[in-house]
């Protein structure tokens, strides 16, 4: 069955392209580094499943120095214009094969989940996405007769724009099963035991949705906070004791922690990824845009809990 | 309790502005060495992290076919067409979004967003344009970080109304785990109040974006 190995070929593929797209055009003096950092990327992509965890983690180490070093970078700008009459001209066309990658990737998912055997049900909606990638590249290429090596050199223009963000997200994943392991969620847990509620119901769920929200901005994700959470005081304190509706308890408890999410440079795909992407001053900036959204947020899912999920 | 030193280091490094990657780093090495981890272990379990979180870096598989549609024009073509329309405002254009992105997503359908297929290539640009378009006190960053934001916030408050999303499958893992009857169908239901104060919250921020501009050039005229 097909399964994630084929997302990860097609990215090590991409990335080698990158790669040797950077090596072959750009003569600055970014390029190299640049062309190496896309290379160790695509060799983690192309070989991570085969060399082992100690190897996985010197690879990942080795990558970080190399985009830190402040070594890579984008080529100079060269603005070859042409866009406004490019979009005159193509027209609303222009949307529908940006707007084909997420259709045939809810396609693809549908179809297979509905029919066994062909893709692993879990890893259905990456397959789906990277074939939708893929026929989208294809359709493009041929409607603007583009050269073989154009999707490379366009796609490696966003990514050296992006830079070190593009491996933000799946570092910050890697340190929050680092701190899990180490303890994080029972420590920040146990700082939350000390704090005085005096049996106040109100004080109860307000510190049981700010701790979501606390620990979620620290891990940056609520899946990884909630069952510290509701282990912590949910089960044991707003359930038991309170007798508040357990569905609420969780659901309205995970929905606090989004409210984190929307507030943590942790949250780096759905935070710092987009402000990189739209080349933002502030790298903070959507951090900034969320924030007022998300205390309002907090305070109306701690009202929320507190007069709907419990019986008087 | 030492653990907590890994969020300190975190804090710090991204505050004295050094380079975020190697700031995680540092913090992975500190909770490791706090928990008492040897250095080879902690070596090979961010190794093993580390790969098992290759799909992360998956969604931008997408960026040769954005960068070849920008290449002739996409960013463009989303501007224009918010110059042809008429009555459409920031506030407007980002609460219609944020209705859609809810609805759709309360489906399952929450791949028909996204930051790099949907806000960069096409939202983005359209909330500048529309910005642009009245005069707005709002500059072009902030336009298009509210435009991120707005993807961001109908995603988390629609998503979790889909029975079959992974913060209910774990919600219903962990309840019974103590016990507890979970119904995937009560958990989403008890999703619904939070997306409706979403919709209020968020909707009214934006669309009071349009109220200051109008008053603002009032005043002015």
């Amino acid at each position: 069955m097909i399964g994630l190995e084929l997302v990860y070929a097609l990215a090590g593929a991409m990335f080698l392209g990158f790669a040797l797209v950077t090596a072959l055009y750009r003569r600055d003096r970014k390029g190299r580094a640049t062309a190496l950092l896309w290379g160790l990327i695509a060799l983690s992509f192309l070989l991570g499943d085969t060399i082992g965890d100690m190897a996985n983690g010197v690879l990942a180490i080795v990558i970080v120095v190399v985009a830190a070093s402040g070594r890579t970078g984008a080529a100079p700008a060269s603005n070859e214009g042409g866009q406004e009459a490019a979009a005159s001209r193509y027209g609303n066309r222009l949307f529908l094969p940006a707007l084909a990658i997420p259709a045939i990737a809810l396609a693809g998912t549908v179809l297979f989940k509905s029919v066994p055997g062909i893709v692993k049900a879990s890893d259905a909606t990456l397959v789906s996405l990277g074939l939708g990638a893929l026929a989208s590249t294809v359709i493009c290429m041929v409607w603007f007769r583009t050269r073989a090596e154009a999707p490379l050199r366009e796609g490696v223009r966003l990514a050296d724009g992006l830079g070190w963000a593009i491996l933000m997200p799946q570092l910050l994943a890697s340190l929050g099963i680092i701190y899990a392991a180490a303890g994080m969620g029972t420590a920040v847990g146990s700082l939350l035991d000390h704090v005085d509620t005096g049996g106040s119901l109100f004080a109860q769920v307000a510190l049981y949705c700010m701790g979501m929200a606390l620990l979620t901005v620290l891990m940056g994700n609520a899946l990884a906070a909630f069952p510290v959470m509701f282990a912590a005081m949910g089960a044991p304190l707003l359930v038991t004791v309170q007798h508040g509706d357990p569905a609420a308890v969780a659901a309205i408890g995970m929905l606090a922690g989004f409210c984190g999410t929307l507030l943590t440079p942790m949250a780096a795909n759905f935070n710092l990824v987009p402000a990189a992407l739209l080349n933002l001053r502030d790298p903070y900036g959507v951090i900034r845009a969320q924030a007022p959204t998300a205390l309002a947020m907090l305070a109306a899912n701690i009202l929320l809990l507190y007069f709907l999920g419990f019986s008087r | 309790m030492l653990v907590l030193l890994a969020v300190v280091v975190l804090v710090a490094g991204l505050v004295a502005r050094i380079n975020p990657l190697a700031v995680v780093l540092a913090s992975a090495a500190t909770a490791g060495l706090a928990a008492g981890l040897p250095l080879l272990e902690l070596l090979a379990r961010f190794g093993a992290a580390f790969n098992a979180n290759k799909f992360v870096t998956a969604v931008f598989l997408v960026i040769p076919t954005i960068g070849l549609l920008e290449r002739h024009g996409l960013q463009e073509r989303a501007k224009q067409l918010m110059r042809g329309l008429r009555g459409i405002t920031l506030g407007r254009l980002l609460f219609a979004y944020l209705l859609a992105r809810q609805l759709t997503s309360a489906v399952g359908l929450t791949q028909l967003g996204g930051q790099v297929t949907m806000v960069r290539p096409m939202l983005g640009p359209m909330a500048e344009a529309a910005a642009e378009q009245d005069g707005a006190q709002v500059d072009a960053d902030r336009a298009k970080a509210l435009a991120a934001a707005t993807d961001n916030i109908g995603l988390f408050f629609g998503e979790d109304i889909f029975l079959a999303i992974g913060s209910i499958l774990l919600m219903k893992g962990v309840m019974e785990g103590y016990g507890m009857k979970a119904e995937p169908f009560a958990l989403s239901m008890w999703a619904v109040p939070t997306a409706v104060a979403a919709l209020l919250i968020h909707g009214g921020r934006v669309l009071l974006l349009d109220r200051r501009r109008k008053s603002a050039s009032g005043e002015a005229a």
